[in-house]
């Protein structure tokens, strides 16, 4: 390749916040102290020593694969060469610790050109284990393959872990990652996509359980016309901080990212953090974006951070948007149901539901959709004895 | 036989400068198989009659009472009132994202008569309803007042009205916004709620219009947070010639 050649692939340094520059080198990340504007919102003490030096080994969780036909599920050795091919270089110090503590890496294949019928399942059991766990997953949909992976995460369990997701030219890939964890569980992860050329991925991340999950979802274009539609669906309880944090780096012309989170909250001390951040770098002529984030918050006592950062160096571009909202239940939706009878209660469900249903059907995974649906019934059950005792307070 | 009787009703709202009186003593008895229009220029009060009677928790009630048959409505909640009969179209329907209109008709119904619709003739009744309004079958998909044109809302719940088929209709202006073929086809589901035995109907309004349509038994007009006149259908007429000219100065 010659030198002009390469530096018009190379793409320029991008003085951001939004871009930290990354490193795989564990003592290049200082030990978060919580002022950090990656860490401001993250209750520290609860992460049990993994932002900073507690030790790592293996038996955190019990592995289970149900692989759809034609995929191929297989372990590899941490100096295979497969890890990295994402392009993810961790930019905090979990994630570098968790590269290096990893000692495989689980590689997910779906071969060239095929298009596999019903999901891929990989669950992930939480042994109860007061050690911490460091996973590493590599999800590669070869040219113009068509497949769904699931993550799922349940039971106890302290976990830091790397997924990279590779989809090249003109594939179509749908990650699924389900936390329902129990409620003493801490998951910090970090996924990274890399999506090429005319390809397609869905990402989706749904949190209900556990007692710290943050979530880091990145993702940027090896060529262009990628499209990447990452959604989120959260339930936050009493005591939980789930935690999402976006990056769409829009490198490459012709590509779109469409990012749509909601979630609601219930109790005492229920948190939710949202962060969406997209750059839309000079070479990225032509994309488009769009960002939201929507809370419904149901009791008194629960909070949420939404914070849709967008970076434009181009002006060149089909669109760029995002909203953010925060809010109770609307007196109004409330009224109008109750005017035809329906209790304040069922009313409540109703509008919960309604709130959630667009989503999971954009989900658009069968075997996921009612099992996603009676689990906001199961979370709302929880809850709404408080619901009505609270409003005749 | 089932009256609702509103006697010497007072209501205030909230405002940034305090309470203020919008309801000053309304005075309204309406028997089963009526029809009251309700006529008033903007700012007189009369939708806030409506939302009262509903339970709007955006109205205080200062003094006063409305009884459905004896029955304290004002003590009700407002799903009670619904089961107790009253149903109130809205002037500004309400969005509910993801609640589909057949999901939101089926849990209205179950709630109101106490046990789910039988499902032969509950998609049959829902169709048929559909179908006098003019809305296309796949309406009953999409989610409840979203993305709906003006008159598609007003059409919704003129439907709602002859699905969820309550003792006592309050309809606040259901004509504004439609064009003239909309406001012949809701009023004559209109129309088709009052032939049914024993229907009541109170009908807001600030033009005279639609009682080209609607013949009410009485036609009261509201100024100022008050009934300044009563009487049959000929006063609408006089309203219709000479506009609210007469009470609004009357009421200064």
């Amino acid at each position: 390749m010659t030198a002009a050649v390469q530096e018009a692939l190379e793409l320029g340094k991008v003085e951001s916040h939004l871009h930290p520059e990354g490193s795989f080198d564990v003592e290049a990340h200082e030990v978060p102290k919580g002022r950090e504007e990656i860490w401001r919102f993250t209750p520290l003490k609860r992460l049990k020593g993994i932002h900073d030096s507690a030790p790592f080994a293996d038996g955190a969780t019990k592995v289970e694969v149900e692989a759809a036909t034609g995929v191929t599920v297989e372990t590899v050795a941490a100096d295979d060469a497969v890890r990295g091919t994402s392009g993810l270089v961790p930019t905090d110090r979990v994630s570098a610790r968790a590269w290096a503590a990893s000692t495989g890496a689980t590689v997910v294949r779906i071969p060239t050109d095929t298009v596999i019928e019903g999901a891929t399942v990989i669950r992930h059991h939480g042994t109860g284990s007061q050690t911490a766990g460091a996973g590493h997953a590599v999800i590669v949909a070869e040219k113009f393959a068509k497949a769904t992976v699931v993550l799922v995460f349940e039971g106890s369990a302290i976990v830091a872990d790397n997924i990279e997701i590779v989809v090249e030219d003109g594939a179509d890939l749908t990650v699924v990652s389900v936390q329902d964890w129990a409620d003493d569980a801490v998951h910090l992860s970090t996924q990274h996509a890399k999506v090429g050329r005319d390809a397609n991925l869905k990402h989706v991340s749904v949190s209900f359980g556990g007692d710290v999950v943050r979530h880091d979802f990145t993702a940027e274009y090896a060529g262009p016309g990628g499209s990447v539609e990452a959604l989120g669906l959260y339930f936050a309880d009493a005591g939980q901080h789930i935690e999402h944090r976006l990056f769409v780096d829009h490198t490459a012309p012709k590509t779109k990212s469409n990012v749509v989170y909601k979630g609601a909250l219930q109790g005492e001390k229920a948190h939710a953090v949202w962060i969406g951040n997209v750059l839309i770098r000079k070479e990225a002529e032509g994309i488009e974006t769009y960002e939201e984030n929507r809370n419904l918050i149901l009791t008194d006592g629960a909070w949420a951070d939404s914070v849709p950062n967008l970076e434009i160096e181009t002006g060149e571009i089909e669109g760029a948007g995002h909203a953010s909202a925060i809010g109770r239940f609307d007196d109004e939706q409330l009224f109008y149901l109750q005017s035809r009878g329906i209790s304040e209660t069922e009313a409540k469900r109703l509008v919960v539901h309604g709130f959630f249903n667009d989503l999971i059907r954009q989900i658009g995974v069968p075997e996921l959709e009612e099992k996603l649906t009676s689990t906001v019934e199961a979370e709302l059950a929880k809850n709404i004895n408080t619901l009505i005792t609270k409003d005749n307070a | 036989m089932s009256t609702l009787e509103i006697k010497d009703l007072r209501v205030s709202v909230e405002t940034e400068d305090g309470a203020k009186e919008i309801l000053k003593g309304v005075t309204l008895t309406i028997n089963s198989g009526e029809t009251h229009a309700i006529m008033g220029p903007n700012g007189s009060g009369k939708s806030t009659l409506a939302y009262s009677i509903a339970g709007h928790p955006k109205y205080t009630i200062t003094g006063g009472t409305v009884t459905l048959d004896g029955e304290d409505v004002l003590e009700m909640s407002v799903d009670e009132r619904a089961k107790a009969g009253l149903f109130l179209a809205m002037q500004y329907p309400v969005e509910v994202p993801g609640v589909s209109v057949a999901n939101f008709l089926r849990t209205a119904k179950t709630a109101l008569t106490g046990e789910a619709p039988k499902l032969r003739t509950w998609v049959k009744d829902v169709n048929g309803a559909m179908d006098k309004m003019h809305l296309d079958p796949t309406f009953s998909q999409r989610s409840v007042n979203e993305g709906f044109s003006g008159g598609e809302k007003k059409r919704h719940e003129i439907a709602q009205l002859d699905i969820l088929d309550p003792a006592f209709a309050l309809l606040d202006e259901i004509d504004s916004g439609l064009d003239i073929d909309a406001l012949k086809v809701v009023s004559e589901g209109i129309n088709d709620f009052r032939a049914r035995e024993g229907k009541s109907v109170l009908l807001i309004t600030h033009y005279t219009r639609i009682l080209r349509y609607i013949k009410p038994d009485h036609v009261h007009v509201f100024v100022a947070g008050r009934i300044a006149e009563s009487g049959g259908p000929d006063l609408a007429e006089e309203l219709e010639a000479n506009g609210y000219e007469r009470f609004t100065s009357a009421a200064v």
